[in-house]
């Protein structure tokens, strides 16, 4: 069984007078340790379709199924990295990585634990007693990584985590969730515009389409794991990253006729 | 690091220097006349004169007094009924109009009535700065926390905190920086308005001491008054610079000092 799985899901703000309709019929499962990406164009609806799954919005009709079970609000089963930077400026980097520990009421020595073992996988050994403020963006967003993945969630909600990085601290990050992935095996959805980082990512791409967003295309992606940045060379990438270039390509056209 | 400190210390005590020179210049030059501009040695003396008399402490204790017990009250109530205001649209709704209605009424011109509820003495001294910094305090206070990124709250909720812990855990601490910057610019107003209420009416205190001054055209006592108030101000102000430094270390704005 799918771990999420969403059927026709939509998404309409506004009033009964001027709705705007953000998703519509949105269609999708994500099975157990897969790393499923949605790329789509900016102002798609993919963060909405995101924050619905974490619990942090509401869907207007169909339903989400974490485990077999409806969707209500948000929780430490759905973890999310956002794009934004959202450590919790007072705690050092350790407190940070065991804030959700704290809620869930483990012990100080079983959280302090698994608190460094994670900034150990995130690479940031060393840093425990930092403060946010003395780290780079990079840095920040591997805490939150850590941070989210010590909670132990069923799945791993990622919008646009490194969207706001410059392109080398980018490829760094996509490298360092491949492995941590690699080593943990957890289950991830992760929204992006690039798409590039969707197919080096990806066991399964979600092509959306412009609003209302739909789900348009799911492509497998079947490069060999282990992957790395050096696979965004090999030309089964480049055969994939034409394909949904061209769907995107075409999406942005409809736009400029429309408008 | 520490060059830098030196040099802004340097020129801090530069600036001073200077107000005080030019202060020389004009007084001991005769440019402005000894009615309108005492001179540093008479207002110094000045100081002497009223601590002979036995007013100068127990004149800048009372005024002190008067305005840590009216601004404390003010916060004590604001800074609670702030963080409602913020977090429930039920408290906003309540309260958000009639603040915003009694935020525009001149203090100054509440203080003939507050005279003749509370009398000339310290409880309408209190009642006058809590009016003149209570109705901004709340306003600034739910401004602060409506300024909290809202990710923070969002990121708090998808690690499993709920409504509760995300308010004690995230929001407060999250707060805690801008609410120290409200509390540090209300409590100079409430020397303005201290000063007010006790130039109109009072039978002690640092703006009494300058109205009688006035009277008598001590113009020297004038000044000192003046500069206690000054020097009052600045202290408080270093103060609470020390007090974000102790108590919110994270803050952005804390630079890392040695």
């Amino acid at each position: 069984m799918s771990k999420l799985v969403l059927r026709k899901v939509g998404k309409v703000f506004g009033d009964l007078r001027h709705p705007v309709h953000a998703l519509a019929e949105i269609d999708l499962e994500v099975a157990e340790n897969e790393l499923a990406v949605i790329v789509g164009p900016s102002g798609c609806g993919k963060s909405t379709l995101l924050n619905i799954v974490a619990g942090l919005d509401r869907a207007s009709s169909g339903s989400v199924l974490m485990n077999g079970i409806e969707i209500t609000g948000p929780g430490a089963d759905r973890g999310m990295v956002f794009q934004s930077y959202t450590l919790f400026p007072w705690l050092t980097v350790q407190k940070n990585v065991e804030f959700g520990l704290r809620i869930k009421g483990t012990p100080p020595g079983e959280r302090r634990e698994t608190a460094l073992r994670y900034i150990k996988l995130v690479g940031l050994a060393g840093f425990e007693n930092a403060l946010p403020k003395t780290l780079s963006g990079g840095m920040k967003q591997r805490v939150a990584i850590a941070r989210v993945l010590a909670n132990r969630p069923e799945i791993l909600l990622m919008d646009e985590p490194f969207g706001a990085l410059d392109a080398q601290t980018r490829v760094a990050m996509q490298d360092l969730l491949l492995s941590v992935w690699e080593k943990e095996k957890t289950t991830v959805l992760f929204i992006t515009h690039d798409i590039d980082e969707a197919v080096l990512l990806a066991d399964t791409v979600y092509v959306m389409s412009r609003r209302p967003g739909r789900i348009r295309t799911r492509l497998k992606v079947e490069i060999p794991r282990p992957r790395d940045h050096r696979v965004t060379v090999s030309p089964e990438f480049a055969s994939i990253k034409k394909e949904i270039m061209e769907m995107l390509w075409e999406e942005s056209q409809g736009l400029n006729i429309s408008d | 690091m520490v060059c830098k400190m030196k040099i802004s210390g340097a020129l801090t005590l530069l600036s001073f220097f200077l107000l005080v020179l030019a202060w020389c210049a004009l007084s001991y030059g005769g440019v402005v006349g000894g009615v309108f501009l005492p001179t540093p040695g008479e207002v110094f003396r000045a100081f002497g004169s009223m601590q002979a008399e036995g007013i100068l402490i127990p004149y800048t204790l009372a005024s002190t007094y008067r305005v840590v017990v009216g601004w404390a009250l003010a916060v004590a109530v604001a800074v609670p009924l702030g963080l409602m205001i913020s977090t429930s649209r039920h408290v906003e709704a309540l309260c958000e109009p009639v603040i915003d209605f009694a935020r525009y009424l001149p203090v100054v011109a509440l203080v003939p009535l507050t005279i003749l509820y509370f009398g000339i003495g310290d409880v309408q001294k209190f009642v006058i700065i809590f009016l003149g910094t209570f109705f901004q305090l709340v306003l600034m206070v739910s401004d602060v926390v409506n300024k909290v990124p809202r990710d923070l709250l969002r990121a708090a909720a998808t690690l499993g905190a709920s409504k509760r812990q995300t308010y004690l855990m995230v929001l407060l601490p999250a707060s805690l920086p801008g609410i120290m910057d409200s509390l540090r610019i209300t409590i100079g107003w409430a020397w303005t308005y201290l000063v007010v209420a006790e130039l109109v009416a009072a039978n002690s205190g640092l703006g009494y001491m300058i109205l009688r001054a006035q009277r008598f055209l001590a113009i020297d006592r004038i000044f000192a008054g003046l500069v206690i108030i000054g020097l009052l101000g600045l202290a408080t102000d270093y103060f609470f610079k020390w007090l974000t430094r102790v108590a919110v270390p994270w803050s952005e704005k804390v630079g890392d000092r040695p």
